[in-house]
């Protein structure tokens, strides 16, 4: 795309634009242009003016100052409405769609054919397949929504953003909620697209996409621009000081260490799920004191229910669990949580917190009954208060006050939250971490990992769950690659490679892997 | 994450949280009140007339605030039991029926347990049980609903309605039947007057206000205490607000939920044994007009805060007892109370509206009062 020697078309340009929130200016000054037929990813930390700036590009707020030109003409965006009509479309990180309709109905509504007084489906139908055809976006009209996986869905909002003639596409943290197989789909799609002469914007925070896939990269951090570069001119280091303003270590540095007694001991563990099918399929291994295991795979293959089953928060229908030599096969949560676990919860919003309570009451949530936090079935506010007061600072969470709801601090502090409260309990013997870091920015994630590292090398042992292959291979000591409910292999950090274990989880077995 | 006043000091935070929450409810009953007067301006009446005709039957003298009183004692108990409930995540729709099986086990112990035991209890002890037994019936009542939703998911919505029909209809049965004033001159359901030693005394005399009046505040004080600053009250709020949370946290979920519905219908059971024994000294069918339904309006109006529901008790009762002076002074029908009481209610219900004509910002997660069916 770049390397073309007449200038390119410019089809979105936004000129000096800036918004102002109530205490924040969300954003400052913005230059930014978007190209025909470019990937132009927009990169920053949460909180960095992104989703502001493309709220305001898609009209959802208007700019207190500056302007937008598409297509070479000044453009008045008052509401989505005059962003459609503009050609300008929006796929949203939550998906905007009504489960039980069907493909056809998602993509037509709001924008219904009518025949003779009724839905024309037949025709809706014909011109979504027209349209799959031509950008290589396979979906069914006919399937019901709710029954297709996300990363389908993904390509149903898509849909109807070229349903109603957009030319110039956002997609904000497409990839957030996709297994990495669906983010490699979805980065073709985006290279189809472009290709066909549609511009996408691309909002993410994850640097390896940002190199693979744009075209050009603008970086924002605290409500401006840093700057716009090339992949073929920076990396990933790089990338990551623009967003954070500092120097950040990717890499995780870990001590050599020698593992002791096995805490977690599971062995042939079968687990049913909500629809009672078996979805951990006798799976037996252990964690070790001072180690950390990573269990890696594809998303879906049983990664939850295996650590439900082991956090008491699901019953397994077969095998034992022991934790520090106690056993504790379907035992309560709080049982768990006396026995020394510590469990970061898969989703932290739904598990995690009581997203209305203070962060006091969140630091205490698992704990409020035990001295000094209770007295005899009285709550003490003295106790709690200095503990979260203490916790917050040794945890570096970023808020006014402990009384601040959990609810509305961001992503990275509502998990730096848990992570302190879990972690900061007497007595724990192993930790459980089921996707410790997804959705969160360069910064959280680096605090997260060197707090699970300190767990490991103080002696505890460290299940971590994860669907992100990297930070599976920075963190673990041995790893476990989970495919369709069973351990297929358990390979030693140190003498597996990237390739091999993306195998593994694509269901090849250890001896031809 | 935007900054905003947040006040640091326990004092600052409380007048900051205890005006935020009552300005919704005061701009609703400003509206309806409003509202009201262009009805009964449109009706041919003079508003203000008739509001200080309400102010006067309400609060104009001695009695008047006394009779204020009594209707407000049922509410507070009743407007509590629901709160509670909502606290918990819980719709309990089923206080009518929790406070009259209250009230029918209270009349009976108060009138016939002497008779069965062949001697008089002291009043020491024979109030208590009569109260206490009164409670526990409306908790068990209750509870039987808060344990088919924990162990079944059956919604307590409608299981506290279908409860309804069973305790009013048992009621009516039982007061026309073997619990019958059997006096020859009585011809209405009613059970026969309880013992005096059953009977709260009078605190003015002359005055019908009694002193179920005075343990209802404090018991609005102890369910303060009791939300707010214990292990129990903790539990009882996060399986409310988030019961996977809850869950992972390791409270025990069904517990709590059979816990939250005893307790909701202990209180809806004291305000039918309070009626009993501190106001009508015996049960009659149709004595409670409607004091468990109000008392749903009465804990959303109060936001289900135990001051909240205190407060929005006074208000509903004032308008209740002032409402026999208004039509006095006015000629206007009794009706319009509730017709006021419905406005001030759709306001809170939909306070939507009120931020809109008042301009205020929605701040917070609103409130949730059920979740999905069997969710």
């Amino acid at each position: 795309m770049s390397d073309n020697t007449t200038t390119p078309q410019v089809v979105l340009e936004v000129r000096g634009v800036s918004k102002q929130f109530p205490g924040v200016l969300a954003n400052d000054n913005i230059n930014f242009d978007l190209r025909k037929g470019e990937i132009h990813a927009l990169l920053g930390e949460n909180g960095a003016g992104k989703s502001t700036l493309m709220n305001l590009i898609y009209g959802l707020h208007r700019p207190d100052k500056g302007e937008f030109i598409v297509n070479g003409k000044p453009a008045v965006i008052h509401s989505p409405n005059d962003s459609i009509a503009l050609g300008i479309g929006m796929v949203h990180q939550h998906f905007m769609l009504i489960p039980v309709f069907t493909v056809a109905e998602n993509i037509m509504l709001g924008d219904e054919t009518v025949k003779r007084g009724s839905l024309d489906r037949a025709a809706v139908a014909a011109k979504i397949r027209q349209i799959s055809g031509q950008y290589g976006l396979d979906v069914e009209p006919n399937a019901i929504v709710g029954d297709l996986p996300v990363g389908i869905q993904q390509r149903v909002e898509i849909l109807k953003t070229l349903y109603r003639k957009a030319n110039i596409v956002i997609l904000d943290e497409p990839t957030a909620v996709l297994t990495p197989q669906e983010a490699e789909d979805l980065f073709r799609i985006m290279r189809d697209l472009t290709a066909r002469g549609v511009s996408i914007i691309f909002i993410t925070h994850k640097l390896k996409e940002v190199l693979a896939v744009s075209d050009r990269i603008t970086v924002m951090r605290g409500g401006r621009v840093v700057n716009t570069v090339t992949p073929a001119e920076t990396n990933s280091a790089q990338l990551a000081n623009m967003m954070v303003g500092r120097q950040v270590i990717l890499t995780v540095d870990k001590q050599e260490r020698e593992a002791a007694e096995e805490t977690l001991i599971v062995e042939n563990l079968t687990v049913r799920d909500q629809r009672d099918l078996e979805t951990v399929h006798g799976v037996s291994f252990s964690v070790r004191a001072g180690e950390v295991l990573g269990i890696a795979g594809v998303q879906g293959n049983g990664q939850t229910e295996l650590s439900e089953a082991l956090t008491g928060l699901r019953h397994p229908t077969g095998g034992k669990v022991t934790i520090a030599g106690k056993d504790l096969t379907g035992k309560t949560p709080r049982a768990m949580t006396e026995a020394g676990l510590a469990h970061i919860p898969e989703d932290r919003q739904r598990h995690g917190l009581v997203l209305s309570y203070s962060i006091t009451d969140n630091m205490v949530l698992c704990d409020y009954y035990r001295p000094p936090f209770s007295q005899r079935g009285v709550i003490q506010p003295k106790a709690l208060d200095d503990y979260a007061r203490r916790l917050i600072q040794a945890f570096d969470v970023r808020t006014p006050s402990p009384f601040v709801q959990a609810g509305k601090l961001s992503g990275g502090n509502q998990q730096k939250v848990i992570v302190a409260r879990e972690l900061s309990r007497k007595g724990v013997k192993l930790v459980i971490a089921n996707q410790p870091t997804r959705g969160l920015d360069v910064g959280s994630i680096e605090y997260i990992h060197s707090e699970i590292v300190k767990m490991r090398d103080h002696g505890i042992a460290v299940l971590l769950i994860s669907a992100e292959l990297d930070e599976i291979m920075a963190l673990s000591d041995r790893i476990a690659v989970m495919y369709r409910g069973q351990i297929v292999a358990i390979v030693n950090a140190k003498e597996t490679t990237r390739e091999k274990l993306g195998l593994l989880m694509a269901g090849a077995h250890a001896e031809t892997a | 994450m935007q900054p905003e006043k947040q006040s640091n000091s326990p004092a600052g935070k409380f007048l900051q949280s205890v005006s935020e929450a009552a300005l919704v409810p005061f701009l609703a009953i400003l509206t309806a009140v409003i509202i009201g007067g262009v009805i009964i301006l449109v009706v041919g009446g003079n508003p203000f007339a008739a509001y200080m005709g309400l102010l006067q039957g309400a609060f104009g003298n001695a009695k008047a605030w006394s009779e204020t009183a009594v209707w407000a004692t049922p509410y507070i108990f009743a407007g509590l039991a629901v709160a509670l409930a909502f606290k918990g995540g819980l719709f309990n729709i089923g206080a009518e029926g929790q406070l009259a099986v209250g009230a029918v086990v209270s009349s009976l112990i108060g009138y016939a347990l002497p008779g069965w035991l062949g001697f008089d209890l002291p009043a020491i002890v024979h109030l208590p049980l009569t109260v206490i037994l009164g409670m526990l019936m409306g908790g068990f009542w209750a509870s039987i609903v808060g344990a088919l939703k924990a162990y079944t998911g059956g919604h307590e919505v409608i299981n506290t309605i279908m409860m309804n029909y069973i305790a009013l209809n048992t009621t009516s049965y039982l007061l026309n039947g073997v619990m019958k004033d059997k006096s020859p001159t009585n011809v209405i359901a009613r059970t026969p007057l309880i013992e005096e030693s059953a009977r709260f005394p009078v605190i003015f005399e002359g005055l019908r206000i009694h002193w179920g009046f005075v343990l209802a505040l404090l018991t609005a004080v102890f369910i303060w205490w009791l939300l707010n600053k214990t292990t129990l009250g903790f539990e009882i709020r996060t399986v409310g607000l988030n019961p996977d949370a809850a869950k992972y946290a390791g409270v025990n979920v069904k517990r709590t939920i059979i816990l939250t519905m005893l307790l909701s219908g202990m209180l809806a059971g004291l305000a039918g044994a309070i009626e009993v024994t501190g106001l009508n000294y015996r049960h009659e069918l149709g004595f409670s007009i409607g004091y468990g339904f109000d008392a749903i309006a009465i804990a959303l109006l109060g936001k289900s805060h135990p001051l909240g529901v205190v407060l929005a008790s006074f208000l509903f009762a004032a308008m209740r007892n002032g409402a026999t002076r208004m039509q006095f002074i006015t000629q206007l029908p009794v009706d319009l109370i509730s017709v006021l009481q419905a406005l001030i209610l759709l306001f809170v219900a939909a306070d939507a509206i009120v931020r809109y004509i008042y301009r205020i910002k929605s701040k917070g997660e609103r409130v949730t009062l059920t979740r999905g069916w069997g969710g």
